[in-house]
C-alpha cells in the first residue's frame, strides 16, 4: 500500500537532513537553518499525510531484511501512539527550529547545532516507529548519542561536559539494560516483531522470565524518563542550549521512557508486579520532583524538577494499570509536551534577553516585557492545573485515577494523598515562577536590561500557549479524536477494542477530584507565599544535598572511586615485569600439563616397552651435561662461565643424537651451536660481564619450586612417551623416499622433498632473523668501549692457515651439499660450513681484509636464496604440478661422480645462499660494531 | 578460476614479493613502496576469489609436493580460512597505504629498513597459518608472522619499542618452546602432524594415551591463547601494541586473530565435539577466562592515560569474547564469535590510526588522555573518533552492537546465559565510559593555546587509509545479514568436521607430476604396497 | 635402569634450568635460559621417535624400509627445522638485548634498573 512507503520516508529524511546539514559551512547560518526547517516541515507533513489512514484504525508497515539471523529487521509500523508521538516530535520539532535560529549567538556553530538535532529527531521517529524491539532498542541508543552531543554543544563549558557524560552513562546504561530485557522478550515471544510481542501478553506475563524481562525493560523506560533514583542526570542536562531542553528534555526524548511504558503496556502491563514497581516509582517521583522544583533559584533548574515531577505522574498513571489510567497518560503527555516546552523557550527568552535565569534577580519583568509575561503567566497556570487550560483537564483524570484507585489499603491512601500532596507543591512551584520573574519587586543587577524578543522568538511560544488554552477550552472539539485513536494503540496495541467510556469536559459537576483541584491550588498560594514571607525563598540555602541534586553526588563519588580502583587493580596486576608475565606463562603451562591427570587417579599402565639397557657411555655423558645444565644456573651471574656450560650442554645434546642415529641432527647442532656461542661472545663486549646480585630471596625461592615442578612435568611427559608404543606415518618415508624423493637420506628428502614447505618458512625466518639483525645494528654506534677482542695474542700462523683452509671449506661445504640427498648433509650444513669458514677469515685476517676482497652485501644474499627457493617452488606448476613438487635425475659429474640431482637441489641451493646469508649478516653486524674514536672506557 | 593453484598463493605472493624487496628496497625505495602495495592489493583479490570459491561450502584441499596427506604438508581451505585471508588483506592495504602516505620525512616505512619486505613476509606468515592443513607447519607459519612482528615492532627503533619488543619477544620465545613441546607430544602419542589424520587417530586413542593427549592439547591452548591474548597471558600487549608504529599496530589487529582462528579450527576439529576420549578440551576453560578477560580489560581501559594504552584493552576485551564465545561451543555462538570477529578487527585497526592522527595534531601532548592544544582537525577527528567509538563499544547502529546482540541471543541457550550476559553488558558500559571520558578530554576541554606548536596535518593517503577502514565499517554494518549469513555457514562447517577430513586426507596426487620424473630419465616411481 | 629413563630425567633437569634462568631479571640471562630450553625442547621432539640407537635413517638397498631397521626420520627432520628457527630467535633477541643496554642504558627485563622506576611508570 502506498501509505505505508511515507513511513521510511519519514523516518530516514532527518538523517539524510542531518548529514547536508552538517556539510553546509558553519558561517552560512540561514542555509543550515532553511535545510533544518524544511526537514522538519516536510516530516510533519509527512506524519500530518498519514493521518486518514491511522484514523481510519489503519496500521501501517514498511519492512525490508536487516539482520535475519539476529531477527533483526529494518522496519516501521505506524498506528496511532506512534502517529500521535510522529506528530508531537515533528509540531515541536519546527516551533523549536525556528526559536534556536533566534536563540544561537552568531558565534556558536549553527551547522553543528542542527545536524545534531536532526540527528536527534531521526533517531527519536525511529524510537516511535520502529515495528521490531531490537530495531527500537538502536534508535533508542541513537537517542541517547545525539542527546549527549546536543548537551556537550558548549563543549567548553566544563558544565556542558559533565552533564552530558552523565546523561549518556544513565541513559547509555539503560539502554543496555533494555536491549537485556529486548532478548528476553524476543527469547519468550520467538520473535522480536513488535506485533508479535504486542500480542502475546497473556505468554509473556505467564513466562518464568517475566519478571527479569520486566525489570530489564522497566530500568530502560526509568532512566530515559529520568525517574527517582535516576532523575538526577536531568537538571544537569540543562547545561545545553535552551532550546534542546525544551526539546528533547521536556517534550520528546524524556518521553521515550514512558512511551515504551505505554508502547510495552499490552505486552508487559496489567499485572501485580507492573502495579508495584512502576506505580511507587511514578509516585515517588512525583513528590520528590515535585518538592525540590519549589526551592530552584534557577528558573531552568525548577522546570527541570518540574518535568521528572511531571514523568513521575504520567509513569505513576501507567503504573495504575488501569484504562482509563492510560487515556490519562496519553493526554497528559501531550499536555505536559505543550505547556513545558512553551515555559522553557520563555525562560530561555528571559535568559536571552536578560541575561540571567537567576529567579534571586529576576523580578517585576512584566513591566519590561509584559507578553513574554502574559505567556508565561498562562502556561505556567496550565502546568498548576488551573481550569480552563489543558492541564487542569489530565490533572483532573489522575485526581479521578487517584481517588477510585482499589488494591490495597497503603495504596488506597498513599495514591490521593499524594496526589494532593504533589498538586500543592505543582501550583506553588508554578506561582513562584509567575510571581518571582514577572512581579515581585524590581530587578536586581541584570547584565542586560531587558525587552522584549524578536516577533519570531515569541512566535512559537504564542502558538503553544494558544493551544494550551484551545486545548482547556473544547478538549473534546482539539484534541478528543487524536486522544483516542493515540490511546486505543496504547491499550490495545493489536486488535482494536472500543475505549472506555470517558468525557473530555470542563465541567463534571461537584466531585472530589474537582475538590482536591481546589485544595491543591489554594494549598499550592499559601504554601509559596508563607515560604516567600516564612523563610524568604531567596535567602533558603539550597536544600541537603541529597535531596537537591539526588544521586549527583554519589555518581560522582562512584565514578572517581571507579577509576581509583581500575586504576590500582590494573597496576597491581600488570605491573609491566616480564619475570611476573613469564612466572604466570610457565605456571599456567604446568597446570595444562597436570590439569587431565589430576582426579584422574593413577592412569592405566600401557602396554610394557622393553627399554634400552644403559650404557656407560650415556650415564657419564648425561651426568656431565645435567651437572652442566645445573651449573649454569649457580654461576649465571658471572656470565661468560655461564656461556661456556651452555656450551657443554650442547656438546651433551649433540652426542646424545650421534649416540641415536641422527648424523644429520649432531652436525646441525654442533655446527649451529658455535654459532651461537660465537654470537653470545661478541654480544657480551657490549654487555656488562656480570648480573648484578638479585634483590628479592623470596622470588628466587618461588622461581625455584616452579622450575623444579616444570623439571618434573617434562621429565614424566618425555618417559611417558619413551615407555608407550605408536603407530607412526613414518614408515612411509622410509619407503618412498628412494624411489620418488630420489635420496637415501630420509632426513634431507623430508626436509627438501616432503616437507619442503617447513624448510621455506624456516630459511624465511633465518632470513628475516638476518634482516632485522642488521636493520637493528645498522648506524649503530655503541657508547662504551668493550674489553677489546684483539687483547688475546693472535698466532702468525692463523691468518695462514686461515686462508689455506678456505678453499678446502669450500670443496668441503660443495661436497656436503651436494651429498647431503642420500648422506648426511645438505643445504643447511654446506651453508653453515662455509659461513664458519668466513667467519674464521674474518678473525684471522680482520675486518678490512676481507671485506676488500668480498664486496657483497648479504641481504642480497637473503633475498636470492629466497627468491630461488620460491622459483624453485613455482617451476612445478609449468608441470601441472603442485608447488615445490620435486623430480630428480643422476647425472655424473666429473670429480664427484654420479650425484642425484634432483630438481629438489634447486631448492636446497636456495637453502644454502640463505643461511650462509642470514649467518654472516648476523656475524658481521656484531663484529663490526666498533665504539667512537676515544670514546670514554 | 578452476586454476588449481590460486590456494597457495597468497602465500608464495608475499613470498616472492617480500623476496624481490629485500634486493629492491636499499636501491629504491620509491618502487619499493609501488611493488608493496602492488602484492598486497593484488594479495586482497585473490583472498576475495578464494573466499568466492568457498562460499559454496566446498572444502578444497592442495597436497604441496605431490604428496598425499597426511605424509605431505597439505593446506585447505574452508570458509573460515577464507574470511580471515579477506580480512587480514582489508586491514594490511590500508596500515600499508597509511605507511606511505606523506611526504620524505612523515613517512612511516622509511623511518628504518626493509619496512615493506616485513610487512610482506608478515602477511605471508598470517596467510600459512589461516591456510595450514598441518601443525608443525602452523608452528612454522606462527615462527614466520612473529618475527616479521618483531622486526615490524622495532621498525623506527627508540627506547619505548625495544622495551616493549624484549617482553614481547622473550615472551612469544617461551610460548613457541610451549607449542614445540605440544605438537611434538601429540606426534610421539598419535604418530602424525596433519589436522584432519591427528582428528582422526586421537579419537580411536586408547585410555593410557589419551590422558598425555589431553595434556599436549591443553599446552597447545595455552599457545594459542598466547597469541590470542587470554587471561592471564595478556599483560605483554598493552604496551607492545602502544609502542609500534601505527601502522604495525593496525596490522597487529589481525594478530590476536591469529589465536582466535587456531583455537577455533583445533578445538572443533581435533579436540571438539567428536574427538572421543579428547572430547571437547576447551570447554571447560575458555568461557570462565573470556569472561574474566573481558571484566579485566573493561577496568583496564577505564585505568588508561593514553589512547593506545587504551585501545590496547579493547584489543583484549574484543579477544576476550571471541574465545568466549568459542568456548561456549555451540554453532550460534561460533557463528556469532565469527560475525564479531571482523567488526572487531577492522575498528580496532581503524582506532590506531585515528590514535596516530590526533597524537599527531596534539603535538608534544600526544595520544596522552590530558587536555592538550589542538591543530586545525579537530572537528574532522572528533567525528571520526566519535564513529569509531560507537562501533567498538558495540552501540547502535555498527556491527559491533549487532555482533554483542548476535553473542546475547546465541548465549541464551548455554548454561552460562546470566554470567554472559552481565559481564558482556556491564564492560560495554564501562568501555562506553572510558571512551566518552577519553574523547571528552581530548576534544572538548579546551585549554591555551588553542594550537599546538607543531601540527602535521592528515594527508590525503592517509585520509584514504582511514575512509577505506571506515568505508569496510559501514559495509559490515549495512550487509550485516549477508556476513552473518557467511559466518553462520562457516561455523557449521567449523561443526561438521568430515567434509573437511575427508577433503584433505581424499586429496589425490597430481599424476601429471610422474612423467616429469621419467623426463628427466629417473627410475619409474614405486608403487605404494 | 634404561636409557630412557636417564634421558627422562636429563630433559628434566635441562628444563628446570632454563626454566629458572628464564625467571632471572637480567636479558642476557633470560637468553641463556631460553636456550638451555631450546635444547630441552628439541630433544624433546627428537626422542618422540623414541630411542633407536645405531640406525640412522639413510635407507640401505637389502634392508627393509621399516621402523625396525630405522630410526624414525620425520622427528628429525622436525628438529632440524626447530634448532634453525631458534637459532634464528636467539641471535635476534641477543641483538634486542645489547640495543636495548645501549638505548635504556640497562640490561635489565624491564629496561630500567629496579632503583629508578621512572621508565616503567612511563610504560605504564
Amino acid at each position: 500500500m502506498q501509505a505505508a512507503l511515507l513511513l521510511p520516508v519519514l523516518a530516514l529524511l532527518p538523517f539524510a537532513g542531518s548529514v547536508l546539514v552538517l556539510a553546509s559551512p558553519n558561517a552560512q547560518r540561514m542555509r543550515a537553518v532553511s535545510l533544518a526547517a524544511a526537514v522538519v516541515v516536510a516530516a510533519t507533513a509527512l506524519a500530518l499525510a498519514a493521518a486518514p489512514a491511522v484514523f481510519a484504525g489503519e496500521v501501517l508497515h514498511w519492512r525490508i531484511d536487516w539482520m535475519p539471523q539476529l531477527g533483526l529487521s529494518f522496519g516501521f509500523r505506524m498506528d496511532g501512539l506512534a502517529w500521535l508521538f510522529a506528530l508531537l516530535i515533528g509540531g515541536i520539532g519546527m516551533l523549536i527550529v525556528l526559536y534556536a535560529a533566534y536563540y544561537l549567538d552568531p558565534g556558536d556553530p549553527a551547522a553543528r547545532f542542527f545536524a545534531f538535532l536532526l540527528l536527534f529527531m531521526g533517531a527519536m521517529l525511529g524510537v516511535v516507529l520502529a515495528d521490531n524491539l531490537l530495531l527500537l532498542v538502536v534508535f533508542w541508543e541513537l537517542t541517547s548519542l545525539a542527546s549527549f552531543l546536543l548537551i556537550g554543544y558548549w563543549s567548553h563549558e566544563a558544565e556542558a561536559r559533565q552533564g552530558a557524560r552523565m546523561a549518556l552513562t544513565i541513559t547509555g546504561a539503560g539502554g543496555l539494560l533494555l536491549l537485556g530485557g529486548v532478548v528476553l522478550l524476543g527469547h519468550i515471544v520467538g520473535s522480536f516483531d513488535l506485533e508479535a510481542v504486542l500480542a502475546s501478553g497473556d505468554l509473556i506475563r505467564a513466562h518464568p522470565l517475566y519478571p527479569v524481562a520486566l525489570l530489564l525493560v522497566l530500568a530502560g523506560a526509568f532512566t530515559k524518563s529520568a525517574q527517582f533514583p535516576f532523575h538526577f542526570w536531568l537538571p544537569h542536562a540543562m547545561a545545553a542550549p535552551t532550546p534542546v531542553s525544551a526539546y528533547l528534555h521536556s517534550a520528546t526524548m524524556v518521553k521515550a521512557g514512558v512511551f515504551l511504558l505505554a508502547r510495552m503496556y499490552p505486552a508487559l502491563g496489567g499485572s501485580d508486579l507492573w502495579f508495584w514497581t512502576v506505580a511507587p516509582v511514578g509516585l515517588v517521583t512525583l513528590l520528590v520532583g515535585a518538592y525540590i522544583a519549589i526551592f530552584q533559584h534557577d528558573l531552568k533548574g525548577l522546570l527541570a524538577y518540574s518535568t521528572i515531577s511531571h514523568l513521575g505522574l504520567i509513569t505513576l498513571l501507567f503504573g495504575i494499570d488501569t484504562r482509563l489510567a492510560v487515556v490519562a497518560a496519553v493526554f497528559h503527555i501531550l499536555n505536559h509536551a505543550t505547556f513545558k516546552a512553551s515555559l522553557f523557550m520563555a525562560a530561555g527568552i528571559i535568559d536571552h534577553e536578560a541575561g540571567s535565569r537567576d529567579m534571586r534577580r529576576l523580578n517585576g519583568l512584566w513591566k519590561s516585557m509584559p507578553i513574554t509575561a502574559v505567556l508565561g503567566t498562562v502556561a505556567s497556570a496550565a502546568m498548576a492545573g488551573v481550569p480552563l487550560l489543558n492541564g487542569f483537564l489530565s490533572k483532573e483524570m489522575f485526581f479521578t485515577e487517584a481517588v477510585g484507585h482499589n488494591s490495597s489499603a497503603v495504596m488506597n491512601f498513599l495514591l490521593p494523598a499524594g496526589a494532593l500532596v504533589a498538586g500543592i507543591f505543582a501550583v506553588a512551584y508554578s506561582v513562584r515562577f509567575i510571581h518571582d520573574v514577572f512581579f515581585n519587586g524590581e530587578p536586581v543587577g541584570l547584565p542586560k536590561t531587558p525587552h522584549e524578543p524578536p516577533r519570531f522568538m515569541r512566535l512559537p511560544v504564542e502558538v503553544l500557549v494558544v493551544l494550551c488554552v484551545l486545548v482547556g477550552l473544547f478538549p473534546g472539539l482539539i484534541i478528543g479524536p487524536v486522544l483516542a485513536v493515540g490511546a486505543q494503540a496504547a491499550l490495545f496495541g493489536g486488535p482494536y477494542a472500543p475505549l472506555p467510556a470517558y468525557k473530555l469536559a470542563i465541567w463534571h459537576g461537584f466531585s472530589l477530584p474537582l475538590a482536591m483541584s481546589m485544595t491543591a491550588t489554594a494549598g499550592g498560594v499559601l504554601l509559596y507565599f508563607a515560604l516567600q514571607r516564612r523563610f524568604n525563598l531567596h535567602r533558603l540555602a539550597r536544600l541537603p544535598g541529597w535531596l537537591a541534586s539526588g544521586g549527583r553526588e554519589a555518581f560522582h563519588v562512584v565514578t572517581e572511586a571507579k577509576l581509583r580502583t581500575a586504576r590500582v587493580v590494573t597496576e597491581t596486576i600488570e605491573n609491566g615485569n616480564l619475570q611476573r608475565y613469564l612466572f604466570l606463562l610457565v605456571a599456567v603451562a604446568l597446570l595444562a600439563g597436570l590439569a587431565p591427570h589430576l582426579g584422574a587417579g593413577p592412569a592405566p599402565a600401557s602396554a610394557p616397552v622393553a627399554g634400552t639397557p644403559l650404557t656407560f657411555g650415556v650415564l657419564v655423558i648425561w651426568a656431565i651435561g645435567m651437572a652442566a645444565a645445573t651449573g649454569t644456573t649457580i654461576v649465571y651471574r658471572q656470565r661468560l662461565l655461564a656461556l661456556l656450560l651452555l656450551g657443554a650442554v650442547g656438546l651433551v645434546v649433540s652426542l646424545t643424537f650421534v649416540y641415536l642415529s641422527a648424523p644429520d641432527l649432531a652436525l646441525t647442532q654442533l655446527l649451529v651451536e658455535m654459532v651461537t656461542i660465537i654470537l653470545m661472545m661478541l654480544a657480551l663486549h657490549w654487555l656488562p660481564p656480570e648480573s648484578p646480585r638479585e634483590a628479592s630471596r623470596l622470588r628466587q625461592v618461588r622461581d625455584f619450586v616452579l622450575a623444579i615442578g616444570a623439571g618434573a612435568g617434562v621429565a614424566a611427559l618425555s618417559h611417558a612417551l619413551l615407555t608407550s608404543d605408536f603407530d607412526s606415518i613414518s614408515p612411509y618415508f622410509l619407503r618412498t623416499s628412494v624411489a620418488q624423493g630420489g635420496g637415501a637420506n630420509v632426513v634431507n628428502v623430508i626436509l627438501v622433498d616432503y616437507r619442503g614447505f617447513d624448510t621455506m618458512g624456516e630459511i624465511t625466518v633465518l632470513g628475516l632473523a638476518g634482516i632485522v639483525i642488521h636493520a637493528l645494528l645498522a648506524g649503530f654506534v655503541p657508547a662504551r668501549r668493550p674489553a677489546p677482542p684483539s687483547a688475546e695474542p693472535r698466532s702468525p700462523f692463523l691468518p695462514l692457515i686461515a686462508r689455506l683452509l678456505l678453499p678446502l671449506a669450500v670443496l668441503l661445504s660443495l661436497h656436503l651439499f651436494l651429498r647431503g640427498h642420500n648422506a648426511p648433509g645438505g643445504g643447511f650444513i654446506a651453508g653453515l660450513v662455509l659461513a664458519l669458514a668466513l667467519i674464521l677469515q674474518y678473525v684471522a685476517n680482520g675486518r678490512q681484509w676481507v671485506e676488500q676482497r668480498l664486496r657483497t652485501d648479504f641481504r642480497a644474499w637473503i633475498g636470492a636464496g629466497l627468491l630461488i627457493a620460491g622459483a624453485a617452488g613455482i617451476g612445478s606448476w609449468f608441470f601441472g604440478a603442485p608447488f615445490l613438487t620435486s623430480s630428480y635425475a643422476y647425472w655424473a659429474l666429473p670429480v664427484l661422480g654420479a650425484v642425484p640431482l634432483a630438481s629438489a637441489v634447486v631448492f636446497d641451493l636456495g637453502v644454502c645462499l640463505t643461511v650462509v646469508g642470514a649467518t654472516m649478516l648476523a656475524l658481521v653486524s656484531i663484529g663490526r660494531l666498533t665504539p667512537p674514536e676515544g670514546a670514554p672506557r | 578460476m578452476n586454476w588449481p593453484h590460486w590456494i597457495v598463493v597468497p602465500i608464495v605472493l608475499p613470498l616472492l614479493a617480500g623476496a624481490a624487496l629485500l634486493l629492491a628496497e636499499r636501491s629504491r625505495p620509491a618502487l619499493a613502496a609501488r611493488l608493496s602495495l602492488a602484492a598486497t592489493a593484488a594479495q586482497l583479490l585473490v583472498s576475495i576469489g578464494l573466499a568466492a570459491q568457498s562460499a559454496d561450502g566446498s572444502v578444497r584441499a592442495y597436497l604441496l609436493g605431490n604428496w598425499s596427506a597426511p605424509f605431505g604438508i597439505a593446506l585447505a581451505l574452508d570458509r573460515l580460512s577464507a574470511l580471515l585471508l579477506v580480512l587480514t588483506g582489508v586491514i594490511a592495504l590500508a596500515a600499508l597505504a597509511y605507511a606511505v602516505a606523506g611526504d620524505a620525512k612523515s613517512r612511516v616505512d622509511l623511518r628504518g629498513p626493509h619496512f615493506h619486505a616485513l610487512f610482506q613476509f608478515q602477511l605471508m606468515g598470517l596467510a600459512g597459518a589461516f591456510l595450514t592443513a598441518d601443525l608443525f607447519n602452523l608452528f612454522v607459519f606462527f615462527e614466520v608472522l612473529l618475527i616479521a612482528s618483531y622486526g615490524l615492532l622495532l621498525h623506527a627503533g627508540g627506547a619505548a619499542r625495544l622495551r616493549a619488543a624484549i617482553h614481547y619477544v622473550s615472551f612469544n620465545l617461551a610460548g613457541s618452546a610451549l607449542f614445540l613441546v605440544a605438537v611434538s607430544a601429540l606426534y610421539g602419542i598419535a604418530g602424525t602432524l596433519n589436522m584432519a589424520d591427528l582428528a582422526q587417530r586421537v579419537a580411536q586413542l586408547p585410555p593410557e594415551s589419551a590422558a598425555l593427549a589431553r595434556s599436549a592439547g591443553l599446552l597447545l591452548l595455552v599457545v594459542f591463547c598466547v597469541k590470542a591474548a587470554l587471561l592471564p597471558l595478556y599483560f605483554w600487549l598493552p604496551a607492545t601494541y602502544s609502542a609500534a608504529t601505527a601502522p604495525v599496530a593496525a596490522l597487529f589487529a589481525i594478530m590476536t586473530k591469529v589465536g582466535v582462528y587456531a583455537v577455533a579450527r583445533m578445538y572443533t576439529l581435533v579436540f571438539g565435539a567428536d574427538g572421543g576420549p579428547v572430547a571437547d578440551l576447551a570447554s571447560p576453560w575458555l568461557p570462565v577466562l573470556g569472561l574474566a578477560t573481558i571484566a579485566l580489560a573493561a577496568v583496564g581501559s577505564l585505568a588508561a592515560r593514553s589512547l593506545r594504552r587504551l585501545i590496547g584493552y579493547l584489543v583484549i576485551a574484543s579477544a576476550g569474547t571471541l574465545l568466549l564465545a568459542l568456548g561456549l561451543g555451540s554453532r550460534a555462538t561460533v557463528g556469532a564469535a565469527l560475525f564479531y570477529l571482523v567488526n572487531s578487527s577492522l575498528v580496532v585497526a581503524v582506532l590506531y590510526l585515528l590514535a596516530d592522527r590526533i597524537g599527531e595534531q596534539r603535538g608534544e601532548h600526544g595520544d596522552l588522555l590530558a587536555p592538550g592544544p589542538f591543530g586545525a582537525e579537530r572537528n574532522l577527528l572528533g567525528a571520526a573518533y566519535f564513529v569509531a567509538a560507537i562501533a567498538v563499544c558495540g552501540l547502535p547502529p555498527l556491527a559491533g552492537f549487532l555482533g554483542k546482540s548476535l553473542l546475547l541471543v546465541a548465549a541464551r541457550d548455554t548454561g552460562h546465559a546470566a554470567w554472559v550476559w552481565a559481564i558482556v553488558l556491564a564492560s560495554s558500559l564501562a568501555i562506553t565510559v572510558s571512551l566518552v571520558r577519553a574523547g571528552s578530554r581530548i576534544f572538548w576541554k579546551p585549554i591555551e593555546p588553542a594550537l599546538p606548536a607543531a601540527a602535521t596535518a592528515t594527508s590525503s593517503v592517509q585520509a584514504m587509509a582511514l575512509g577505506w577502514l571506515f568505508g569496510a565499517l559501514l559495509i559490515n554494518a549495512a550487509a550485516a545479514g549477508p556476513l552473518a549469513r557467511f559466518t553462520g555457514a562457516a561455523a557449521e562447517q567449523l561443526f561438521e568436521r568430515r567434509p573437511y577430513i575427508d577433503a584433505v586426507l581424499g586429496a589425490q596426487p597430481v599424476p601429471a607430476a610422474v612423467p616429469i620424473r621419467e623426463i628427466l630419465g629417473g627410475r619409474p616411481a614405486k608403487d605404494e604396497p | 635402569m634404561t636409557v630412557e629413563f636417564v634421558l627422562a630425567i636429563g630433559l628434566g633437569v635441562l628444563t628446570a634450568a632454563g626454566v629458572w634462568l628464564l625467571l632471572r631479571e637480567r636479558v642476557f640471562d633470560v637468553i641463556v635460559g631460553l636456550t638451555l630450553l631450546s635444547y630441552a625442547v628439541n630433544l624433546f621432539i627428537f626422542l618422540t621417535g623414541r630411542v633407536r640407537p645405531g640406525r640412522p635413517p639413510i635407507v640401505e638397498s637389502g634392508l627393509a624400509p621399516t621402523l625396525a631397521h630405522y630410526a624414525d626420520p620425520l622427528p628429525q627432520a622436525l628438529v632440524l627445522t626447530a634448532i634453525v628457527i631458534s637459532f634464528a630467535m636467539t641471535a635476534l633477541i641477543l641483538v634486542i638485548a645489547l640495543r636495548a643496554r645501549a638505548e635504556t642504558g640497562s640490561d635489565h627485563v624491564d629496561g630500567a634498573e629496579p632503583a629508578d622506576d621512572a621508565a616503567g611508570q612511563r610504560e605504564r
